[in-house]
Formats: C-alpha cells, structure tokens, sequence
C-alpha cells in the first residue's frame, strides 16, 4: 500500500466515522461504539478489497459482504453512502419513520446491503450460504461477514463455523471485532468467549490476529486469506470500541446510544480536527 | 374402502423434489441430518452434489438456506416440522421471512401421527408459528397427489413457503391429478347443512364423516383448504353463507392454525358458529399413529358426533 492509498483510507474512515455521529445523532439512538470499531474495516472492504459498484448494487458477481453484528448498520450505512450507494445526506434519517435506513440492515431498502441482519448469529450462517452458492455455481466472488466479539456467544456462530470448514468455503472470510465490551460489561466478564483464536482453528478456520485499526494489517491478512485454498478465514481484529471519538473510545456506555446536541458537537470537532490533520489542512 | 391405497406425503415431497430437480438445475436440498426421515434423501440419490447435509444444526440450515436463495438458488430446506419450523422459528422469521427470500421449507413428520416418538416430536405448533410470520406461505398436502402438485408449486412461487408433510401413510383422497393453485380451496362434496372444512390427513375423515352423516340426513359440505395461508376467505365466506354452521378440522392445535384462521375471518365478516376439531391445547403421547389419531379424536367417527350435535 502506498503512502497516498494509506491517507486516502484513513480520510475515507474519519468521514465514515463522522457518518456514523451524524446518524446517531439524527436517530438520537443506534450503536456507534461498535461502528467506531469497525470503521476502518468498512472503509477498506469498500473503498479497496471488494469487487462491487456502487451504480449496480445487485451486480451479479460482486463481492458479498454480510454485517452478522448487524446492529451497528450506522458503520456501514457511513460507508455505502461515502462509497456512493446513496447520498450522506440521508444519514441523519436514520431509524426515522420512513426512512430506508432501518435500525438493522435491510437488504430490501438500503443499496449495497446484501443481507438483512440484526439478530446476532445468523449473519455468519447467511454469508456461509452465499459462500457455497457461489462454490456451487463455479462463481469466483468471495463473502465477508463481519461478528462481533459478543456475538460469538450465539451457539449458532459455531454451527456456522463448523458448516463452512465442512464445505472448505475458502472463499468465506470472517472478521471478528474483538473491541472487548458488550452491553451488560466486558465481553470476558459477561460471558468469556476466549481464547477465540484457539475455538477458530479448532474449529478449522485459518486464523489472524490483527490490530484492527492498522491498515496495513488489515490488507496483509486479507491477502493471505485470499491465498488460503481449502478452508475459510477469520480475522480476529483488536480494536477500541468507540475509536476516535475520545470520550466514546473503551467506554461501554456508548454500545447502544446517540450522542446528544453538545457531544455531537463535540465528537463532530474532534473528527474534523483528525480530517484537517489528515488533508494536512 | 378397505383397499384404498396409502403414501405418506413426505415419500411424495422426496420424489417429487426428485422430479423437480431433473428440470430445475437452480433447485438444491438441505438437510439436517434426517434426509432418510424427511425423505429428501431420494432427492440425494439423484442429485449428490445438489443436497447439503448441515448436521443437526436447524438454526445453521435455515440461514444457510437464506444465503444460498440470494445467489439465484432455489433451496428447499427439510427437517421435522418441530425443527423447522419450532426450533428455528426466528432463524426462518429473521433471515427468510423479514427479508422475503425464496427459501422452501419442507417440514416433515407434522403433527400426532408421528406416533411412537412422542410430544417432543409431535409439532402441533407449526401452523400457528409459520402463519404469525408475514409473507409466509402455509400449506399441507391432504394425500400423495396433492403434495406432488404442492411441491410444483411452491417452487414456482417466489418468495418463502412452508409445506408441512406426514410421516404416515394416508389415504390417496384424489384419483387424479389435481390443478393445485396456492391459496384456492377445494369442494370435494357440496352440502347445505355444515361445512367441513379440513386440512392434511384430516381431509380423508372429513370425506367419510360426511358419508355417514349422509346416511344420517345430515347433508355436509367438504372442502379441502390445502392452503392455510393465504387462506381462501371467498370460499370459507362461500361455505359460511350456504351451510350457516363451519366445523375445522386439523392435525394441529386448535390455536393458531386453520380453525383459528376460518374464525378470525368468520367473525369479522360473517359471524358464523365454528367447531374446531383439533388438538386441544395439549400434548401428544407415545402410540401407534392410527390410535393416537383416533384417540385426540382426529378421525371421522369424531367429526360425525361434532356434526350431529352441531346440527341438533
């Protein structure tokens, strides 16, 4: 990755993250603790690893990507539209009576959303399927899904893990957002899922750690799973939940409320002082 | 009717996926280890790379179903109707149901007439939840021929169904192939005096209860509602008026399936008096089918005594 591509997905995340404020201050409610986390994810998949158009959202062929931690559609609602899915200018209209952006992903009104989400665990299992029908059909495209740490506490994640290490659907990838908190506390503490690395690849998955806020490690794991013939993928991704906000970051407070007038205005400074940085402005 | 031939309506959903599938590349099976049960594995014979064995993981298989239906496939998922229909209820409601993909669901072993196994295994239940979900087509066949044009037709449907299909063998009520349309009752006798209107196994005893009533005085119309979703409210309406008194029968609880379906529809546009013949608000048991169905009063002696009070 080059320096310029490097700083052109940092501005990209940092606007996705302003997106993210934007509409949960517009919904005054939705999860941008985990859209913070996941930020930089979005960004690559969409602005770098993914195969889609953003003129043909149906596209046959396209890369899938399926949001199995589905309440945390802020963060990819950001993204679609900065990709130009829809305008940003519906971001605000979030959660609204008749607005198209639902609370959880609908893949039926949001452009780009390849599957409706929002019951934690059957993303995964949604995007296994996509997986194998695209095996099944000789098809090349490759499906992501992305999880949350809390979420691998859904007895169904495994079922899907045990069915795409069965059907070697290496053309599956699975990322793990492993930011630590959930709503009733720390992810170790409510239920411990851990060592999520050793369940993985029991389970029979070539598995990554990675700091989920580097890009460059985010494209060298994505390479390799590209690379990795016969089994599916997962990346476990460290991250902070609430990332670049600095009052939301580590503080599970922030998993499942919008920011009010005065921390909207705050948390809005905060990233556009990031972006001048950025822009170098 | 001591000869009268006998096919338990899942054979007919396995051969007749079997036929399908020689037509339809696009149409693959999954199944959660019960294939040989719910019968897709006649499907698996024919078609090897077409049928997925998920394991016991109904919950998996309903999502992976989801998944596979939007690269253009057409899958039709199979597990005992308790499974399928009750274990992954919110699977099915979530990630088939909400995002309206054209996912079949072929639910096997419905009903008490899954005999020896017992109340875990005897989904009474399955109706009631798949018609609470919109969208969601509901139907069971009421012998071999009708569940062969049924499965024809769900295919040909987009958009999610559930087919609910028995483990024992029952009476062929049709003697010849039936022009099976989704949501259209059928008349299988006219009558002024009640209607029965039945579903699934039912139908054969509502056939032979309105013989004896016959032989009674007491002229019952039959109609066949294969489909319980959408229900066919201008025939029930039609009955309704004609007969002025409605009795539905189903191997179901007497909550939430047909019975509650013609209720709900009766009383909000042409109060009618309804009996309901069905489970009632209990579990099954251990038994050989046959008793058992006798034994719930699933059976055409059961119907003649609710008519002839109904009619005093």
């Amino acid at each position: 990755m080059t320096s310029n591509e490097l700083k052109e997905l940092q501005i990209n995340a940092c606007k996705v993250r302003m997106g993210v404020i934007e509409s949960t201050h517009g919904a005054k409610s939705g999860h941008p603790g985990g859209s913070l986390s996941a930020a930089d994810l979005f960004t690559y998949l969409y602005f770098k690893e993914m195969n889609i158009d953003p003129a043909n959202p149906k596209m046959e062929d396209r890369d899938r990507f399926v949001l199995s931690k589905g309440h945390t559609a802020p963060g990819l609602y950001s993204t679609l539209a900065l990709r130009g899915f829809f305008p940003t200018e519906e971001l605000p209209n979030l959660r609204h009576i008749g607005s198209f952006l639902q609370g959880h992903p609908n893949m039926n009104t949001v452009p780009g959303v390849d599957m409706s989400t929002g019951s934690l665990g059957q993303g995964i299992s949604c995007a296994a399927g996509m997986a194998l029908g695209a095996k099944h059909q000789g098809k090349n495209y490759r499906v992501y899904s992305l999880l949350g740490d809390g979420e691998i506490q859904e007895g169904q994640v495994w079922e899907a893990c045990m069915f795409a290490s069965h059907y070697k659907l290496d053309n599956l990838c699975i990322f793990v957002d492993n930011n630590g908190l959930q709503i009733d506390g720390n992810v170790a503490d409510v239920m411990s899922p851990y060592p999520i690395f050793d369940k993985l690849t029991a389970f029979g998955f070539h598995v990554e750690t990675i700091d989920g806020h580097s890009f460059e490690q985010i494209e060298s794991a994505l390479n390799n799973a590209r690379s990795i013939k016969g089994k599916p993928c997962a990346i476990i991704m460290n991250t902070i939940k609430g990332k670049g906000v600095s009052f939301m970051e580590h503080q599970v407070g922030w998993h499942g409320k919008g920011p009010n007038d005065e921390e909207y205005a705050q948390a809005m400074n905060e990233l556009k002082a990031a972006l001048a940085g950025l822009e170098g402005k | 009717m001591a000869d009268v031939k006998k096919i338990a309506t899942r054979d007919s959903y396995g051969k007749a996926l079997a036929e399908l599938g020689a037509a339809h590349p696009e149409i693959v099976v999954l199944d959660a280890d019960l294939a040989g049960a719910t019968k897709t594995s006649i499907f698996k014979k024919a078609f090897p790379d077409r049928h997925f064995d998920c394991g016991i993981a109904e919950a998996d298989m309903m999502c992976v179903a989801a998944g596979l239906s939007t690269t253009g496939l057409v899958p039709f998922a199979s597990s005992f109707a308790m499974f399928a229909a009750g274990r992954a209820f919110e699977q099915v409601r979530n990630s088939i149901g909400y995002p309206h993909l054209n996912v079949k669901i072929g639910a096997s072993h419905g009903g008490i007439s899954v005999g020896e196994d017992g109340a875990s295994h005897q989904c009474c239940e399955d109706f009631a939840l798949m018609r609470s979900i919109p969208g969601m087509v509901v139907m069971c066949p009421s012998d071999d021929v009708e569940a062969t044009a049924m499965v024809k037709a769900a295919y040909e449907h987009v958009g999610p169904v559930y087919m609910r299909f028995g483990r024992s063998a029952v009476p062929v009520v049709h003697d010849q192939p039936v022009n099976f349309q989704i949501g259209k009752g059928e008349i299988l006798k006219d009558g002024s005096d009640v209607a029965i209107i039945a579903t699934g196994l039912m139908v054969y005893e509502a056939v032979q209860a309105a013989e004896a009533l016959a032989a009674q005085g007491i002229n019952a119309m039959v109609i066949n509602m294969a489909t319980i979703k959408p229900l066919d409210n201008e025939l029930v309406l039609e009955a309704a008026r004609k007969c002025g008194k409605v009795i539905t029968c189903e191997e179901h609880s007497v909550i939430g399936g047909l019975g509650e379906a013609v209720c709900s529809l009766l009383s909000e546009n042409f109060p009618t008096p309804v009996r309901r013949i069905g489970v009632n608000d209990e579990f099954g048991h251990s038994g050989p089918a046959a008793a058992l169905l006798k034994q719930f009063g699933l059976c055409s002696e059961h119907i003649v005594e609710v008519a002839k009070d109904f009619c005093k």
